[in-house]
């Protein structure tokens, strides 16, 4: 019996050594997104299973940027584990930032994941951050107030109709807006809205040889489009909201339609928040009948900083949290309509999945968007509310305070679009294009 | 007759302080509301002011999701750490400049306040690869460091207004009487110029308090301070306001009632000087 509780003790205590000298202390960057809030809550799964810990640093999205940029490109190793989105992934791929994730177990299935996914989040084929989730855009809309309005949104509407149908819905004394749409400017605020919708006009950021095109006509129908519909369907005060500005407004029931992210179905449909949950209807994002939708696609994604001393368990967590188990572990904790969204396949043909209300025109919207061909004419970059370059941002945020300035009224959409133009050549020639 | 005006005129300047006071405050009050309301009422409109439900759950919700004794402690080391460090250094520098000028003494000053005429984020890559060099990212040690050089300008130019009150004399006097330098400064010295130095400190301690671009470009989990923790509880795709108001008022609720307790010597210290 003695020798029986000897050896015992002593494979416990070699279990606890061979525990402890692979068990890691992770530290992860990721943003204040309800997913990724979920994820946190979740984390003593992976734990249990893999015997490492986690760290969390949850930071606001522009300050997770700025951090997470700095870090990286200095090789400070402060994390292990970035979430970061379809516009940095691949840029710093091709920096060689970002360890590949190519090696990933079968069971992590990469094959599972959404193609549009895959395609953003890859440099010449191989896959540098694993999707989290995934969002597209789309229209959501009032039923009973379409219906006031004595119509009947399609599947997928085409501007004209959407404008007409805005003008319609608009009952300014009220306070009922037929549209809502991003002003606030920003890369990713009103310039990620206007550059997706430019996609469906025909317009491009560049063209074959990195030429600006913001003085071609497509672009001039764009704006003078969005301006002019802004005036008369949209609410006062535009030129300074985003995504959040816009959702209280529809959760107040002020505006007849609002297009934007995939992912405020669910805030738009949840009763305590929203006062007009169950009279909200989802179609796709407008086209003009080029072959192209207004919608964007996103993701975020977690990717590996190159020279991080813990890839092995951080490749571990990634595939941990991007796993096919790792859906069906937030469904059996919070419910199927709260799993992240838009990143893998088998997510869509899952039966449970098929009931979410807002679940088949997410997957629609996401593959109708190609961020490797986003426009009617060829284009050298990849993105579809972007340019996947690294000057982008900076251009893009100087564009957007002009297109903000045309929607606001303090000038000309012809002059908005010639300083966008002048700014945009000076920029890209600097940097060489 | 005369009296009547002054008591008007009285009245009148308390009336547009008391105006001028709420609005300067009614932002944090709105946020300590906030944090109290739904985050379906925390958008509502017209706004609700007083007459909500209360509730308690915005805190409770940041207690579980976030460990912010953990965040208050490399607050209180950081600010605290580069405060004391920083008077170390400042009272003899600022001494120096106050009784021993030199010519170039106010070319020097000058030029300790011109630094904080930089952009920081000028300065944040050379910085972020001397903090990896030194194997101090992510540490009290480091933040304390770049606290205290940040603030260091603004701790000398405070104490050298305050010595220059002092009149010369009495250390005089104490060099007659056989004080050494060391004696002179800790025994004669600061003990009259306690009201400006405790200004300083607290004003100092503020400061570094509410620094929020080297404390969350310089830490990672380790030793983010609250200005970290507001920040984890800020989202562009989500309204979560209420829970955003209660993290902010975790976050201020400490230095408001330091601010609360020391205003005496606060404003004591600001007006050193001021009156003759």
């Amino acid at each position: 019996m003695k020798l029986k509780n000897a050896l015992f003790a002593a494979s416990a205590l070699v279990s606890a050594a061979t525990t402890t000298a692979f068990a890691e202390e992770l530290t992860i960057a990721t943003v204040n997104n309800g997913d990724m809030i979920r994820m946190q809550g979740l984390t003593d799964d992976f734990t249990e299973k893999t015997g490492h810990t986690v760290e969390w640093v949850t930071l606001e999205e522009n300050v997770l940027r700025q951090r997470v940029t700095t870090d990286i490109s200095t090789k400070g190793g402060a994390f292990d584990v970035m979430t970061i989105g379809m516009y940095e992934t691949p840029i710093w791929a091709r920096n060689g930032w970002l360890v590949a994730m190519d090696d990933m177990s079968e069971e992590w299935d990469a094959d599972d994941i959404l193609p549009a996914m895959r395609g953003g989040l890859s440099v010449d084929g191989t896959l540098y951050a694993a999707p989290f989730y995934g969002e597209s855009s789309m229209i959501m809309y009032r039923t009973d107030l379409m219906e006031k309005a004595g119509l009947e949104m399609p599947d997928a509407p085409t501007w004209e109709f959407v404008a007409d149908a805005a003008r319609k819905m608009t009952d300014k004394e009220n306070e009922i807006y037929g549209i809502c749409l991003r002003g606030k400017a920003g890369w990713g605020e009103n310039m990620a809205f206007l550059t997706a919708t430019s996609n469906a006009f025909g317009a491009r950021w560049f063209d074959e040889n990195w030429t600006a095109q913001f003085d071609q006509p497509a672009w001039n129908e764009t704006l003078t489009f969005y301006v002019n519909l802004m005036n008369d369907a949209g609410p006062p005060g535009a030129s300074t909201n985003g995504f959040n500005e816009n959702l209280s407004l529809f959760q107040q029931g002020k505006c007849g339609m609002w297009i934007d992210a995939t992912v405020a179905a669910s805030f738009v449909t949840n009763p305590e928040d929203s006062t007009v949950a169950d009279k909200v209807g989802f179609a796709l994002a407008p086209n003009t009948g080029l072959g192209k939708n207004s919608n964007w696609l996103w993701a975020w994604a977690l990717g590996i900083p190159a020279g991080t001393q813990k890839e092995a368990a951080a490749k571990e967590f990634v595939e941990w949290a991007t796993s096919k188990d790792y859906i069906e572990l937030v469904a059996a904790n919070e419910g199927w309509a709260n799993v992240p969204p838009g990143a893998r396949t088998s997510l869509y043909e899952n039966e449970n999945y098929k009931d979410v209300p807002f679940a088949a025109m997410t997957l629609e919207s996401i593959q109708s968007a190609d961020p490797q061909n986003p426009t009617v004419d060829p284009v050298p970059y990849i993105g579809v509310q972007f340019a996947a370059i690294p000057e982008f941002a900076g251009i893009a945020t100087e564009v957007g305070q002009e297109f903000s300035a045309a929607l606001a009224g303090q000038q000309s959409v012809d002059e908005a679009l010639e300083k966008a133009q002048a700014l945009t050549t000076d920029a890209m020639e600097a940097a060489g294009y | 007759m005369a009296r009547a005006v002054t008591n008007n005129r009285k009245a009148l300047n308390t009336a547009i302080a008391w105006s001028i006071g709420i609005l300067i405050f009614f932002p944090i009050l709105w946020t300590i509301l906030t944090s109290f309301k739904t985050e379906a009422q925390a958008i509502s409109d017209p706004p609700v002011f007083l007459f909500f439900d209360w509730t308690l759950e915005n805190y409770t919700v940041v207690q579980e999701r976030s460990n912010y004794m953990r965040f208050l402690w490399n607050s209180v080391v950081i600010a605290g750490g580069s405060t004391i460090l920083g008077l170390i250094i400042a009272v003899p520098a600022a001494w120096s400049m106050a009784f021993v000028p030199s010519k170039r003494t106010k070319d020097i000053l000058l030029w300790m306040l011109s630094t904080k005429m930089l952009p920081a984020v000028g300065v944040l890559y050379p910085i972020y690869l001397i903090f990896i060099k030194l194997g101090i990212l992510d540490t009290r040690t480091g933040l304390v460091i770049v606290m205290m050089l940040i603030n260091l300008p603004i701790i000398v130019w405070m104490l050298y207004t305050y010595f220059r009150e002092i009149p010369v004399e009495i250390l005089e006097a104490s060099r007659m009487d056989g004080a050494t330098l060391k004696e002179e400064i800790i025994h004669i010295l600061t003990p009259m110029a306690v009201p400006g130095i405790a200004s300083t400190m607290l004003l100092n301690f503020i400061l570094a308090w509410n620094e929020a671009f080297w404390t969350l470009n310089l830490t990672a989990a380790k030793a983010a301070p609250l200005t970290a923790f507001i920040a984890s509880y800020s989202s562009p795709e989500g309204l979560f306001y209420a829970k955003l108001s209660a993290a902010s008022t975790m976050a201020i609720a400490p230095i408001l009632i330091l601010g609360w307790f020391s205003q005496k010597q606060l404003v004591r210290g600001l007006t050193f000087g001021a009156v003759k």
